[in-house]
């Protein structure tokens, strides 16, 4: 973590991913291709935060543009064993309050999971999106890390709502993040094809998180369903093509890294951008350029904006019979470092929990190292779900 | 053989907006240094999000209105990829599968007869900055970044460059009439789209595009050199015409390539997703219609129906500011045809004398009808009104009073014409005497020292009159 404020402040201290500007903080999004950018701007969210009386204590290392599996490829970091995100365990060992993450392609919420923390994605267009180092802009989200669903709460309150500076900020001006619902006789369902992909220390989490509800009167269904699957190579496709566009710009004419040597401007772009973006991002570069190009537009691109809709309806049509769907987050309790050679296969596999919030813009909770999903503005339910699993523990 | 040229063009053109297409910047025409009007939503900066300007869409649509179009309804955003330093996102933002307005029509004129040209769609983007050249460094400014265009894209409708101007110069009148866009130097920039063909056949021809020409000159030179060389390549079979991006280099008058079908870039168009869709109600939409200026035919043919001439009207449709003179100098009881001398003429030439242009004239309607007034009822004669007029535009003074104040209006009834007369003619003996030996300039001498006498005022009719029956 980049600290920039040791005060300590009763409210509360908050990291922030380096995916989100505060003003006049070195920002990389933890990418060399970065480097030195300092933003002229805070983000929406931390703005809030700190007119709320919240202190801002300092960036949290990413994973380049958190495009990987929980921040293990990141320039800046020099965290080393057992992989597990920055934010994450910055709140799991109590050094802050909570947490703002980006998720974009499900890396906060492996984090989450992995440190045993809460994170909470929300519906998208409640939190403003403006001062986040954007990717995929029609499915990321600003969400928040902390160690239950009712600090959770608290800061959901501050950050979300309309915001005119983001032209998909919804109109509201707030939603109900409320962890005291009634669970008895709320019903949910795990699916599974997404179950049987985990390991069995997940599926025992997943199963103890499962009994815990239904000690407390929620029905628990088990049902079968392949738009998981589908929402997954919809949603890859369309985070890299969005991706690759938002990551044009970082060329090395106007801010961040410039390679040094170069004799015009083609090779400004070409040498600049392979000496700052990792094999991850230019991986995801190239695929998404490829589902954006003339001959494959149709087949690749539109046709992830039809599977959107097509899954959106699914999704919202499951939901009209349950009030939230339970799945695990990651298929491992643990990651193994690996070869960042073989990263966008393995988060290609390990993005089918989580892709499917983001594709159809739907909030998902992860507690206990499980994910509620539900359907829009429902996160009042799955905080108060959470909740209830939760205090027993306690 | 005969062959026909075929033309279609895609035209940009910038809007009169007070502040940029997604961000609050001023205009570019605002600033003085490169880079004085960035913020970082225009520079491409990380964390900013584009935030639609209304005032675009209304222009957008009032324009389509304007070429009698079918407004979008729904209307939508793409971005379109490429990599040049000017454009500091590395995308355009603009409209490719839901422009803001389809299907209209314009007619066109020229010595040939009209012509319809039917217009395929007009979209709205935003600008790219310029690169400054200086040694071996380059500069990137911008200033013009995200400034509003609208591009307007006609149907293959065009048979010839005398038609192309026509349209440019009917869109040029319509867009600064209504407030669109002033269509200053560079402010409306074309891509020729041409082929050629024998005359009777329905099949089109292979087709190249002109790229980025802002001056009529150019575009009708481009357009006579290109069609020349398509046609001298089909009839003696010189070279083989390919579908390619052209340029038209002004010093050589020549069209040279830039790429051909197969480097042609692949812009990976694909929705923008920071932009919602625009829908445009009905309220919205009658909103934008009742705010719309007269259109031009309508205008220009209220001016042909009080006697204005072609050439005046042509002069008026074009300058908004000076027609709008016009009609409120009317609207306080002048005549149309006359108040239309008064400033096509006799202000544009006042202002001439100074080096000025009609843009500059800097007169309210009330003062033009105060003088005019005092002509039409005789109070001083026009050549008087002339000065009153002269001294109002050069030194701003209030026309009656100066009229006192010079004594332009005291009345003079034909006694006191005829003893100055007198007076004149007893004072200039030779004029006289050569006058009548049938020199007839002398006249005009005497005439001259008549008005002097009179220090401008009474009729010249009528005192040309009397001293050409005293000279008798």
């Amino acid at each position: 973590m980049r600290f920039y404020s040791a005060q300590i402040c009763d409210k509360g201290n908050i990291a922030v991913d380096d995916t989100i500007l505060v003003k006049d903080v070195e920002a990389t999004a933890g990418s060399y291709m970065l480097e030195g950018f300092k933003p002229l701007f805070s983000a929406e969210a931390v703005t809030r935060l700190e007119n709320a009386g919240y202190v801002i204590s300092g960036k949290a290392h990413v994973g380049e543009f958190g495009l990987d599996l929980v921040g293990e490829f990141s320039h800046y970091s020099t965290q080393e064993g057992a992989l597990q995100g920055a934010a994450a365990s910055l709140v799991a060992e109590g050094s802050v309050k909570a947490a703002l993450g980006v998720d974009m392609n499900g890396s906060t919420r492996r984090s989450a999971a992995l440190a045993g923390v809460d994170f909470l994605k929300p519906t998208y267009g409640t939190v403003s999106r403006y001062g986040v180092i954007s990717c995929a802009a029609s499915g990321e989200q600003v969400g928040v890390y902390a160690q239950d669903a009712d600090a959770i709460s608290e800061i959901m309150g501050v950050i979300a709502g309309h915001d005119s500076k983001d032209g998909t900020s919804l109109k509201a001006e707030s939603y109900d993040y409320s962890t005291a619902q009634a669970v008895e006789g709320k019903k949910i369902c795990i699916i599974k094809e997404l179950f049987d992909k985990a390991d069995s220390q997940t599926q025992a989490k997943l199963t103890a998180f499962a009994d815990s509800l239904r000690a407390k009167g929620v029905v628990v269904e088990e049902l079968s369903s392949d738009l998981f699957k589908l929402a997954n190579t919809a949603w890859q496709i369309l985070m890299c093509a969005e991706t690759c566009n938002n990551v044009s710009r970082y060329d090395g004419v106007k801010y961040g890294h410039r390679a040094a040597q170069y004799r015009n401007i083609d090779e400004l772009y070409v040498n600049s951008r392979t000496e700052g973006f990792n094999f991850l991002t230019k991986a995801v570069v190239l695929y998404g350029s490829d589902v954006l190009s003339k001959n494959r537009y149709k087949a690749c691109y539109d046709k992830s904006l039809r599977v959107r809709r097509v899954v959106k309806e699914g999704i919202e049509k499951l939901l009209e019979s349950y009030d939230a769907i339970l799945t695990p987050v990651c298929s491992q309790s643990a990651y193994e470092s690996y070869d960042i050679h073989t990263a966008f296969e393995k988060v290609f596999e390990e993005s089918i929990f989580t892709a499917t919030a983001n594709l159809i813009g739907s909030p998902a909770l992860v507690s206990c190292g499980v994910q509620l999903m539900g359907k829009a503005f429902s996160e009042g339910t799955l905080l108060s779900l959470a909740a209830a699993v939760e205090k027993e523990g306690k | 053989m005969k062959y026909e040229v075929v033309i279609g063009l895609e035209t940009h053109v910038e809007l009169s907006t007070e502040s940029k297409i997604f961000c609050s910047c001023g205009g570019h025409s605002a600033a003085n240094e490169p880079n004085d009007c960035v913020c970082p939503a225009c520079s491409g900066m990380p964390g900013m999000l584009p935030v639609m300007n209304k005032r675009v869409v209304e222009l957008a649509v009032t324009a389509g209105i304007m070429l009698n179009c079918n407004i979008s309804r729904y209307t939508t955003f793409d971005k379109k990829n490429y990599y040049y330093p000017d454009l500091p996102c590395a995308y355009q933002i603009t409209q490719l599968n839901h422009p803001i307005c389809t299907d209209g029509c314009v007619t066109v004129k020229t010595s040939e007869g009209a012509r319809d040209i039917r217009i395929k769609q007009i979209h709205m983007e935003e600008d790219a900055g310029k690169l400054v050249h200086s040694g071996n460094s380059s500069y990137v400014d911008f200033n013009r970044t995200s400034v509003p265009l609208i591009e307007i894209v006609t149907q293959p409708d065009f048979r010839s460059a005398e038609e192309v101007l026509a349209y440019l110069g009917k869109l040029k009148s319509m867009f600064r009439s209504g407030g669109i866009s002033e269509c200053e130097e560079g402010a409306m920039r074309c891509d020729v789209n041409i082929s050629v063909r024998p005359e009777g056949s329905e099949e089109f021809g292979v087709r190249t595009e002109i790229k980025n020409m802002s001056s009529f000159e150019a575009i009708e030179k481009a357009i006579r050199y290109e069609s020349q060389r398509h046609i001298d390549a089909l009839e003696f079979d010189l070279e083989e015409l390919v579908q390619e991006t052209r340029r038209f280099d002004d010093a050589t008058g020549k069209t040279m390539a830039m790429r051909n079908k197969e480097t042609e870039a692949d812009y990976r168009y694909f929705p923008d997703a920071n932009l919602m869709p625009i829908v445009i109600d009905d309220e919205w939409l009658e909103e934008i219609k009742a705010n719309k200026p007269v259109a031009v035919d309508e205008k220009a043919e209220q001016y042909r129906e009080v006697g204005i001439s072609e050439k005046e009207i042509e002069m008026l449709i074009s300058n908004h500011k000076i027609a709008r003179l016009l009609d409120e100098t009317v609207a306080e009881g002048c005549n149309p045809k006359d108040t239309a001398a008064w400033i096509l003429t006799d202000c544009a030439g006042v202002l001439r004398k100074d080096g000025k242009t009609l843009n500059e004239l800097d007169m309210t309607a009330k003062t033009l009808a105060a003088i005019i007034k005092m002509v039409d009822s005789g109070t001083i004669n026009r050549n008087a009104g002339k000065k009153v007029l002269i001294a109002v535009v050069e030194k701003g003074v209030d026309p009656e009073a100066y009229c006192k104040e010079q004594g332009l209006d005291r009345k003079v009834d034909s006694s006191a014409i005829e003893s100055v007369i007198d007076k004149v003619i007893a004072e200039n003996s030779q004029a006289v005497e050569d006058f009548r030996n049938g020199k007839v300039k002398a006249m005009q001498a005497l005439f001259g020292a008549c008005m002097k006498e009179l220090r401008g005022a009474g009729d010249p009719a009528m005192i040309k009159e009397l001293l050409e029956s005293k000279l008798k």
